[in-house]
């Protein structure tokens, strides 16, 4: 698939542009990180001569060298914890969990150290830590290498937590968190590294926290990030050419900081929302999007707000179970059709 | 290893001062929870303030240190003021932590000392990345990395150990042998003999020593940093110790038999120095007046921090990311 969207949002110092894939707009974010601050340095698992998994950080070790691109034993929690040491102590870490299921392992780490350490200091130290990661479903990854685990940062207070939708956001956005003085997680979508898009040359920034309005329609506003944009799209591209139904889309791009403004100023407009994630569905950002748009835009709501989402179960091997697990683009149309009938009967009544 | 040299009388007088000044802190400690004046548990280091004191004669003010839950000891010897350790655990602002972290999170990165860690080994990974820092950016400092005898039965341990060696960190191992994890004696949990022969197995150095002496700990920990700073190495140094208190504030210590604890008392590391002292003509106004002094400076700072200012509840978001929506 090739990305049609544009980045209304994006601060870029470089008018310039090429189309590459999302794999390949990372690893620019991360080679221009290594070149312009000596404090950057890359680790994980693979990353090194063998370029990662999905060949993500290619040709980086290459390039940088073995201090700055550093391959290291599988010890998810022990190298997320030493990235964090070497961030307060200076240093600008980039680490790489292969897999957000392996996040798991690194649990401790991540969440009672990393995301902790700098309020309990008394604010007295900052962990400028980033952790790349990717998740989701590209076919047959099993239920432990297809989770979709973004909710789990969002909830634990401490992280900024990254979800790109296109290589020029993986690449502005992946700039920006190594860039912050607090921990970032960046998570990947292996479903979107083979994707192409229209990415600045030379630098590109994109702030964190600033939604960007990916299509323009009346009727409803569909909210989603990361894979799950294209999905929206897709979706109002159907119904307006079959039901003449027309949708905003809204990427969020990052789920912390959350850029509500912009979705309850849309649904101010429309009077009408569908949240879109491939994570699982309970307590999910769905939920939460949902009941913030409820508080803020109750008056405003024409239908309730509502998800579509991951099952609540793990995500199985056979292919037919695994699209029967997988939001599809059928099931946004459906689910605004249904909004947007409600809500129409609500108005007749 | 070879134990360094025997300190001077003033570099001993020292320490001893230090260690009675960690053993007043806890002595007052184990009274303001009594007194409910402190919330939540402590878990105190009577006993113990040979192993922080000895370890931390080695550092220098570049040195990084790691520790643990039971934390004052640590961080009075490291060099944070009685009032801000008092400060703390009364969750003032005049804290170390301004009050954010208690007790249990003790630490001043002003000082190099990361926040003490309420996770059994968790903070060890960082502690390495601390040490890789130092290394990559080809400073001399050197990390201390303290933990328990029951820490060792964490993966991290396993893991740490692992890179440490493999990256030859410059970091030094303190692991504190009082001979329970919490309320399980030892042999219930360590299926070896000895601590070392765990560590043995990762390629680090290993070093032992009487964590009850104040010298023997600072003999061994002394050639451990050298080596760390020299870029040797990381080492893992047992100090075989015992706590007098229980595991935390509170602990009816069913465990372990009022025998057990008095033969440990006669090894009280006080003690140990006081005969040395006394062995090189110190007579007991002398070190009367040492406790003593030290005890009055105790009673100040505990007066000191109980009437400092809470924190504000307005100022609750201070230290949190800048993007934390404030409610």
């Amino acid at each position: 698939m090739t990305s049609q969207i544009t980045n209304p949002g994006a601060v870029t110092g470089n008018a310039a542009a090429e189309t590459i894939t999302y794999a390949a707009a990372i690893n620019q974010a991360l080679a221009l990180a290594l070149e312009t601050d000596p404090d950057v340095f890359l680790l994980g698992e693979d990353i090194g001569s063998g370029g990662g998994v999905y060949k993500v950080t290619k040709g980086l070790y290459e390039q940088f060298g073995a201090d700055r691109v550093v391959d290291t034993p599988i010890s998810e929690a022990e190298f997320v914890g030493l990235a964090a040491g070497a961030a307060i102590a200076g240093m600008r870490p980039v680490a790489e969990l292969m897999f957000v299921d392996f996040a798991l392992v690194a649990g401790d780490q991540l969440f009672n150290q990393v995301a902790k350490l700098g309020y309990l200091s008394g604010g007295k130290l900052r962990v400028p830590l980033t952790v790349r990661t990717q998740q989701g479903i590209s076919g047959g990854g099993g239920s432990q290498h297809s989770q979709s685990l973004e909710t789990l940062f969002a909830h634990m207070p401490g992280f900024a937590v990254a979800m790109p939708a296109t290589p020029a956001d993986a690449k502005g956005l992946l700039t920006a968190a190594i860039r912050m003085d607090e921990p970032t997680v960046f998570i990947e979508h292996k479903g979107l590294y083979f994707t192409k898009g229209q990415v600045p040359t030379g630098e590109h920034v994109v702030p964190f926290g600033v939604a960007s309005v990916r299509r323009d329609g009346g009727d409803i506003t569909l909210v989603s990030y990361s894979r799950g944009v294209h999905w929206c799209l897709e979706a109002a591209e159907e119904l307006s050419a079959r039901h003449g139904v027309e949708a905003t889309v809204i990427d969020v791009r990052t789920i912390v900081p959350l850029d509500i403004e912009t979705v309850a100023e849309s649904v101010a407009r429309t009077h009408a929302v569908v949240v879109v994630h491939e994570s699982a569905r309970t307590a999910g950002m769905g939920a939460e999007i949902a009941s913030q748009l409820t508080e803020r835009c109750w008056s405003d709501l024409r239908a309730a707000p509502r998800r579509v989402a991951g099952l609540d179960i793990p995500v199985p091997y056979s292919r037919p179970l695994e699209q029967r697990w997988l939001p599809q683009v059928q099931s946004v149309v459906s689910c605004v059709l249904e909004t947007v009938g409600a809500g129409a009967g609500a108005l007749s009544q | 290893m070879t134990t360094a040299p025997t300190w001077g009388d003033e570099q001993l007088l020292g320490a001893y001062r230090d260690m009675w000044r960690i053993r007043h802190v806890e002595t007052r400690s184990e009274r303001l929870f009594r007194e409910a004046k402190v919330k939540g548990s402590m878990h105190l280091y009577e006993g113990q303030e040979a192993v922080a004191v000895g370890v931390c004669a080695a550092l220098d003010d570049g040195d990084a240190l790691s520790f643990t839950y039971r934390s004052h000891g640590w961080a009075l010897a490291r060099g944070i003021p009685p009032v801000e350790v008092f400060g703390e655990c009364f969750g003032r602002e005049v804290g170390c932590a301004r009050g954010r972290g208690g007790s249990k999170h003790l630490g001043d990165w002003d000082r190099r000392i990361l926040p003490s860690n309420a996770i059994v080994a968790g903070g060890l990974p960082v502690a390495t990345g601390v040490a890789y820092a130092a290394r990559a950016r080809r400073t001399s400092d050197v990390t201390i990395a303290a933990l328990g005898d029951g820490a060792l039965n964490q993966g991290v341990v396993h893991e740490a150990l692992t890179f440490a060696s493999l990256w030859r960190l410059p970091i030094v191992f303190v692991c504190e042998d009082n001979g329970y994890a919490e309320l399980t004696p030892g042999h219930e949990f360590q299926p070896v003999e000895t601590l070392s022969e765990r560590a043995a197995g990762y390629g680090v150095a290993v070093a032992e020593c009487d964590g009850m002496d104040v010298q023997s700990v600072a003999g061994v920990a002394q050639v451990a940093v050298g080596r760390a700073r020299s870029g040797a190495g990381p080492t893992f140094l047992a100090a075989k110790t015992y706590r007098f208190c229980g595991h935390m504030t509170g602990d009816a210590q069913a465990y372990r038999t009022r025998d057990e604890v008095e033969a440990w008392r006669r090894r009280d590391p006080l003690l140990i120095t006081a005969e040395c002292l006394q062995q090189r003509g110190f007579g007991t106004d002398a070190l009367d007046e040492v406790r003593d002094s030290v005890a009055e400076e105790v009673a100040t700072a505990e007066a000191e921090a109980w009437s400092a200012p809470e924190p504000e509840p307005a100022d609750i978001y201070q230290g949190a990311p800048s993007w934390t929506v404030q409610r």
